[in-house]
Order: structure tokens, then sequence, then C-alpha cells
């Protein structure tokens, strides 16, 4: 592929990620990718559920008790606000505006950050009351669904910072387009799976 | 760059292999990998027969029975039936849509070196003497009792080696929906391609369950988690599910491009289009979609309720409809054509009854209360036989000879064929026939060895003599293998005289770049409308010759499944040594290193020029005549 053609506003074109052959096959595979991600996710949602509340005898930790919504909702506003700004970066690809994208991408990069310094500030909470990994099957289970996503958001994270460093200088064209469009759709992905995370482990925790 | 570099000598062949993305040479891999295993799986199974020769035989202890049993299933399913299924969609599939590569070349050479490192750590356990005892479906309530690393070897090896499936099934999708040359629809694509599509879209979908119920396994087992264990809260019916939600469709993934294999052969050697060509799609579909709604068939006894049993009664009897819309169409495309009788046809005839008996015991066991009769007996040892060997195993072989002169150049000796279709058939039916009425009788499967005067000797005894049969019939298969590869007799495109799919029209082995011109395709059977039209191409060319961009080689993918390889082995020690966690962490380190490098660094491939190219086709030419 020609990295050296230069393009301008007026010349790119109007879904640069999938404007070439290879761009067309990253954006396919990349859905089917996420396609399998779902069905990930709904076995360890369908575990959690089945397992929720359960432990050895005399388990003391119900979902009731352990959650504290406030903080969730701190971190469910920081993800969901880092969607929106991924939005504006791919606003911003499109219409060939480099520096808006890679500033907004930085923006999504800093609140994805602050979402997971929360993330392990609440588990670092859970595990001082002594709800530990191996406390039970609930626990088990809660670990691994929700530290699953939060694996998902770090590598998110590592993989936006490589993008945003490693095109630095030379700026956009239609082998890295891609690249950046399939993280957006990365990002969204990880965003919805939140939402299901705040709806049936803490909404549905706390309140059902 | 211009044109490919020209080296010589072992080291380069080694480094080329090693490297490659080239779907023809991954194909190869593929073949040779899985053939290993086979051999590995197939010498387990030989053992745990004549450990039932004779009753009260002790030839190997019970925990070496046990062992060997779980290997053979593991390695059969996942390490030998699988890959060399893959071995044909890479080396085929491509050239049936006119493609020049698959979507993902790299992708491609990662998926196949995962399942090489999986199914190599699998294996090492072994040399460990700790091997996986659990059974190939591994129960919770069973694995988290064996002692030693032996599941663990199953959790980790099988972890790997999913991962590469899954890889391999999302590259093979993106291929069929994206790289199809023009003309080639959807309804014009070969029935092989249209299975390879199918089973790939299962994969997407069934491997994600087994990636998660492995990490609930290693979780359990290896860093204190307690998602199986009921003293704990755990639950363990939790990992059936998991696992048949999986397991279910793993086996369509099997069958399926077994389907597409003896569609190609039947109507090639029948001189016909394939029969209900338009039902024959229809039918994969159904049975791909269908193939997820019957898993819970597997758990009959475990006592999920009536109303659950009859549900998932009648969906697995719903299966047979699209099954036997297959069977008729096969039947109606030979009907009338002309015959050739060859190895390919051989098995592709062979196949037909082994398979109805294999689908009619299935439809028997799906009737819920004659399967609490039938659970965990010789029947059902005798009925998955039956659609495996009967089924996959019998394509992997028609295969294996109809497309080995694609594939490697030369034509495999049809005397030998025939010789080992015999002794491998009979063999076959010899084993497994009699098993269902062992079952019957009331031996139960996974049993180190019985007792005198229950009326099982003689039977055990034919099943292990037709065991026999089969391996004499392979052996003759691998001598034939290696006559063929030393003398090495070249052949040209079409050496079967009726091929009527693209893959066809081009050299064997086709040119590294498969196509010089994309082709256009004119309709269903591309290479029969051009024969029919008399062309004397083969190929109606879609575009003028011009320079083709292919991608790079690389060690990357081999160097991350490595670092997988190496973090395996930390998380299993970690335990019970202080460098076990050093090793799981440079392991994925690794890993995730190397995978940014590849990142990192742009691969933005070459160019074969269009003069090469030119020279190529001349030497093609001078070739032939």
């Amino acid at each position: 592929m020609d990295l050296n053609t230069k393009f301008t506003p007026e010349t790119w074109p109007a879904h640069p990620e999938r404007a070439t052959l290879e761009a067309k096959n990253k954006f396919v595979g990349f859905w089917l990718f996420l396609g399998g991600e779902t069905i990930l996710f709904a076995t360890l949602f369908a575990t959690y559920m089945a397992l929720k509340n359960k432990g050895p005898s005399g388990f003391g930790f119900t979902t009731q008790e352990l959650y504290t919504l406030p903080l969730v909702f701190v971190m469910t506003m920081l993800l969901l606000t880092s969607s929106l700004t991924s939005v504006y970066a791919m606003y911003h690809l499109k219409s060939f505006n480099f520096k808006k994208m890679q500033l907004w991408l930085g923006l999504t990069a800093l609140l994805g950050l602050g979402f997971l310094m929360l993330e392990v500030y609440e588990f670092s909470h859970y595990v001082q009351e002594g709800f530990t990994f191996s406390n039970s099957a609930f626990s088990s289970a809660f670990y691994t669904l929700v530290g699953t996503h939060g694996f998902h958001v770090a590598i998110g994270l590592v993989w936006v910072t490589l993008l945003i460093f490693r095109n630095s200088k030379r700026g956009l064209n239609l082998y890295n387009a891609t690249k950046y469009y399939t993280f957006s759709l990365y990002w969204h992905f990880i965003d919805v799976v939140w939402v299901f995370i705040f709806t049936v482990v803490y909404l549905m925790g706390v309140v059902g | 760059m211009s044109s490919v570099a020209q080296k010589s000598g072992f080291g380069a062949t080694l480094w080329d292999w090693l490297t490659t993305v080239d779907h023809k040479k991954i194909g190869i891999l593929y073949l040779l990998g899985g053939l290993f295993f086979f051999v590995l799986g197939g010498i387990e199974a030989m053992i745990i027969r004549l450990q039932l020769i004779t009753p009260n035989n002790d030839l190997v202890s019970a925990g070496l029975f046990n062992d060997l049993i779980t290997m053979h299933g593991t390695t059969m399913i996942f390490l030998a039936a699988m890959p060399i299924l893959f071995g044909f969609m890479n080396a085929i599939m491509p050239l049936q849509i006119g493609a020049r590569d698959v979507a993902f070349p790299f992708i491609n050479s990662l998926g196949f070196w995962m399942f090489a490192f999986g199914g190599l750590f699998l294996n090492i356990s072994w040399l460990f003497g700790e091997v996986p005892d659990a059974g190939w479906t591994s129960y919770a309530s069973l694995s988290l009792h064996s002692p030693g690393h032996g599941v663990d070897f199953y959790a980790i090896g099988l972890q790997i080696a999913g991962g590469g499936t899954l890889m391999a099934g999302i590259n093979f999708l993106v291929t069929i929906i994206n790289m199809r040359a023009p003309g080639m629809t959807y309804m014009r694509m070969p029935l092989f391609t249209w299975t390879t599509f199918v089973a790939s879209a299962m994969i997407l979908f069934a491997f994600p369950p087994l990636t998660v119920g492995l990490f609930f396994l290693t979780f359990d087992r290896m860093f204190s988690g307690n998602f199986f264990d009921h003293t704990m809260g755990g639950n363990t019916i939790i990992w059936e599910h998991i696992f048949w939600i999986f397991g279910h469709p793993e086996v369509y993934i099997l069958i399926l491009p077994a389907f597409g294999i003896f569609s190609e052969i039947f109507s090639v050697f029948s001189r016909k289009r394939l029969f209900g060509y338009t039902a024959m799609v229809f039918a994969t579909v159904l049975i791909g979609f269908l193939g997820f709604m019957v898993w819970a068939h597997h758990m009959f006894t475990v006592g999920l309720g009536p109303t659950a049993n009859a549900i998932f009664a009648v969906a697995t009897m719903a299966i047979a409809v699209p099954t036997g819309v297959k069977i008729f169409n096969w039947l109606l495309t030979i009907w009338g054509g002309s015959i050739k009788v060859t190895t390919p046809m051989l098995y592709a005839l062979g196949f037909i009854p082994s398979f109805v008996m294999g689908g009619v015991t299935g439809v028997m066991q799906g009737a819920a209360p004659l399967d609490y009769q039938l659970h965990d007996s010789y029947f059902i040892v005798a009925h998955f036989h039956y659609v495996i060997v009967g089924g996959v195993v019998l394509a992997i072989f028609a295969g294996l000879h109809y497309w080995w002169p694609k594939m490697f150049g030369t034509i495999l000796n049809e005397f030998l064929g025939k010789i080992t279709f015999v002794f491998f058939f009979i063999g076959f039916h010899l084993t497994f026939l009699i098993q269902h009425w062992l079952g019957f009788w009331g031996m139960p499967r996974r049993v180190w060895t019985f007792m005198d005067g229950q009326g099982w000797n003689l039977a055990n005894f034919i099943s292990t003599i037709g065991a026999l049969l089969m391996a004499i019939g392979f052996t003759v298969m691998v001598i034939n293998i290696i006559m063929t590869t030393v003398k090495n007799e070249r052949v040209g495109n079409d050496p079967w005289g009726d091929g009527r799919t693209l893959e066809w029209a081009i050299p064997s082995p086709p040119p590294f770049y498969n196509f010089p011109a994309t082709p256009l395709i004119r309709g269903l059977d591309t290479l029969w409308v051009e024969k029919m039209e008399g062309s004397k191409e083969m190929i109606t060319p879609a575009e003028p010759i011009t320079d083709i961009h292919m991608p790079h080689g690389s060690i990357i993918p081999m160097l991350m499944s490595l670092g997988l390889f190496i973090a395996g082995f930390g998380a299993m020690f970690h335990q019970e040594t202080s460098w076990g966690l050093g090793v799981l962490i440079f392991g994925l380190a690794f890993t995730f290193v190397t995978m940014a490098t590849r990142s990192v660094k742009d691969d933005l491939g070459y160019y074969v020029t269009k003069e090469q190219i030119l020279q190529d086709q001349e030497n093609f030419k001078r070739g032939r005549n």
C-alpha cells in the first residue's frame, strides 16, 4: 500500500475506514470479532447470574451490602463520556482533521484511565472488606465478569496510546484510518458491555 | 522491492516455512500437523482396544487407561480432525472463490502456530507423566479432583489451540465475504466454500464459551476460584452447559466441511451438477443454526426437568430433516450420472450408508426416555464414532486423495488408495457396529476392563480386530504418500479430468499468487462452464495482467504463540514454585511485545511484477506440453 499519497479534506474519501480492500477486511473482521466477544460476555453474565450471592455456609456478603451506587455512577459517567469523545474523534477522522482527532482520542484515553483507576479502587476496597477472589463462587464470578471488562478497558488504553504516538508525526492516511476506526468500534463495544454490567450487576444487585 | 528473493539451502527453507503467510503453505502445515496428531490419537486408540481385547486384561493400568481415553478424544477432535479440515479450507477455499490469498495472511499464520503450540502443550503432559484423565469433556466434578497437573495441561493447551481456531474462523469468514472474484455471487460458491463459511460462523459463536469455560476451570484449579466447587457456592452443572454450548456446535463444525468435501466429489465423479444446489446451501445454513439449539441433549440425565428435555429432544430430531435433504441430494446427484469409481468416490459412496447409520442412532438418543437407557453405554461410543469416523474421517481421507494433486503436484496411487479404503472401511464397521450391541448388553463406556461371563468377550474381541484393520489401512495410506512423494511424477492442472470448480483451472500446485489475473466467474461450476464452451485458457480474466501486491512473511506469529506456550507453564506451576509467576508474566509480556512490534512496524507488502508473471505463465505452458 502507498503511504505517500497526500490527501486534503477534499480528496479524503467519505469512508476512509473501508476505502481499500485491506481496510474493508479489517472492518468486517473486527465486527465479526466483536460478535464473538458478545458471546464471551454473555457466557460471563449467565454465570454471574447463576452464582450471584452464592457462597460457603455462613457466607456474609450480598450484593445489597457490597455495592455502592454513587461510585459506580461516576465510573459510568466517565466511560459514557469517553464514548462520546471517541465519536468526536471519528467525526474529525472523516473530515480529515488529524490534530483534533488526536486531541479527542487523548481525552478519550484520559477518561478511560479515570474509569480504570476507580475500578481498581473499588476492587481494592472490596478486598479490604474480605470479599476476595477466592472467598466464594459469587466473588469469583463477580471479579471475572467485571475484571474481564476492566481488562478490555486496559487493552483499549494501551492500543489507543500506541496509535496516538505511532502516528503523531505522519498524520492520517488510508493505512491507519482503519486502525483508528476499529479502535473506536472496540471502545463503543466496551461501553455497551458496561451498560449491561451497570444494569445487571449493580442496579439489579442493589434494587432487584 | 520488485520480486521475491531467491534463497536456497535447508536453513532458508526452514525459515520460509516458519515465516510463511501463503495460505497454500499454511494449509500444508495444518495438514501435516493434523496428520501427526492423528497418528498419536490413533496409537492411543489402538492401546485402548488392545486393553479391551479380553476380560480382566491388564495391559495398561486403570489410571493410564483414563489418560488414554481422555487424550484420544481430545487429540482427535481438537488436534487432528479440525486442523486437517483447516488444511483443506486454507489450501482450497481461496482458490475456489478466485482469491489471491485469505483476508488476513498474518492472522492465518498466527492461528496455525497457536494450534501447533497448544497441541504441543497438551501432549507434553505425557513427558511429565501427569496426563489429563477426566475425559475429553472434563466434567468439573471429575476434573476439579484430578490430582497432579493433568487437567491443567488440558485447560491451558486447549485455551491456546482454541484461540487459534477462533482466529482461523474469522479469517475464513472475511475471506469469503470480501475476497470473492467478480461474478462469484454467494449462490455460485462451491459447496465446500459454503460449508467452510457456515462452519466458520459456528466457530465464531461456539468457541468463546469454550474460552470462558476453560478460564473458569483454570481459575478453579490454579488460581483458587470457586466456579464449580459446590462447597463454596459453585455449581458443577455450569461447566456442563458451557462445554456443550460449545461442544455440540463443534460436531457440526467438523461434519459440515466433510459434507462440503463429499458434495464436490459426488459432483465431479458423477459428471453432473450437484443435485439441488440451492437446497444444499439452505440445509447447510439450517444445520448451522439448529446446531446451537440442541446442546442439552447431552444432559438429558442431569435432571433439567421434562419441559427442557422435551424441547431439546424435538430440536434434536429436527436436525435430521436438513441432513436428510442432503443425503437425498447426494443420491440424486449420483443417479443417472456417468460414474467413475476413483478412490475419493469410493470414500464418498461408503460415507452415505455409514453416516446414515450414525444419524439414525443419533435420532434414537434424541428421544429422551430412550436416552436414559443408552446414556454412558457403549451405544454412545458406537454412535459418535459412526458420525465422526463414518463422516469426518472418511471425508478427510477422501479429501486427501482428491486434493493431494492440487496441494502437492503429484497424485496418490489409485490401487493403494483402494486397498486403504477396503481395509479402513471394513475395519471401521467391524470395530463399531458390534459396539451398539455391547451398549444394549449393558457395557458402560470408559471402563478400564470387564469381568468374564457377561457375554461381552466375543464382541470386544471383534471390535479390537476391526481396529487393527483400520490401522493396516492407514499404514497403507502412509506408504502410498511416501511412495508418491519419492516418485514425484508431476501432474497437470486437472488430473481427475472432470474438475468443475476453479481450483482445477490453475497449475498444481498453483503459483504463490494463485491467479495471474483475477478470474471472471460466469456461473456455478465455473470451470465446467468454460469447458462446455471449449475455451482454451479455462479462465476468463476479469482484468489485464498487472503487478500483484503480496504480503511479507513474518516470524512474529510463531513468537507470539511461543510466548503463550511459555506463559502456560508459568500458570501451571505458580502455586508450588517461586518462578511460576515470573514465567507467567514473562510469557504474556513476550506475546504482547511481539504483538505491539507487529502493530507499530508497518508491513506494506511488496509487488510481483507483470514481467515475472508472464515469465511464469510461459514456464507453465512449456511444462504442460
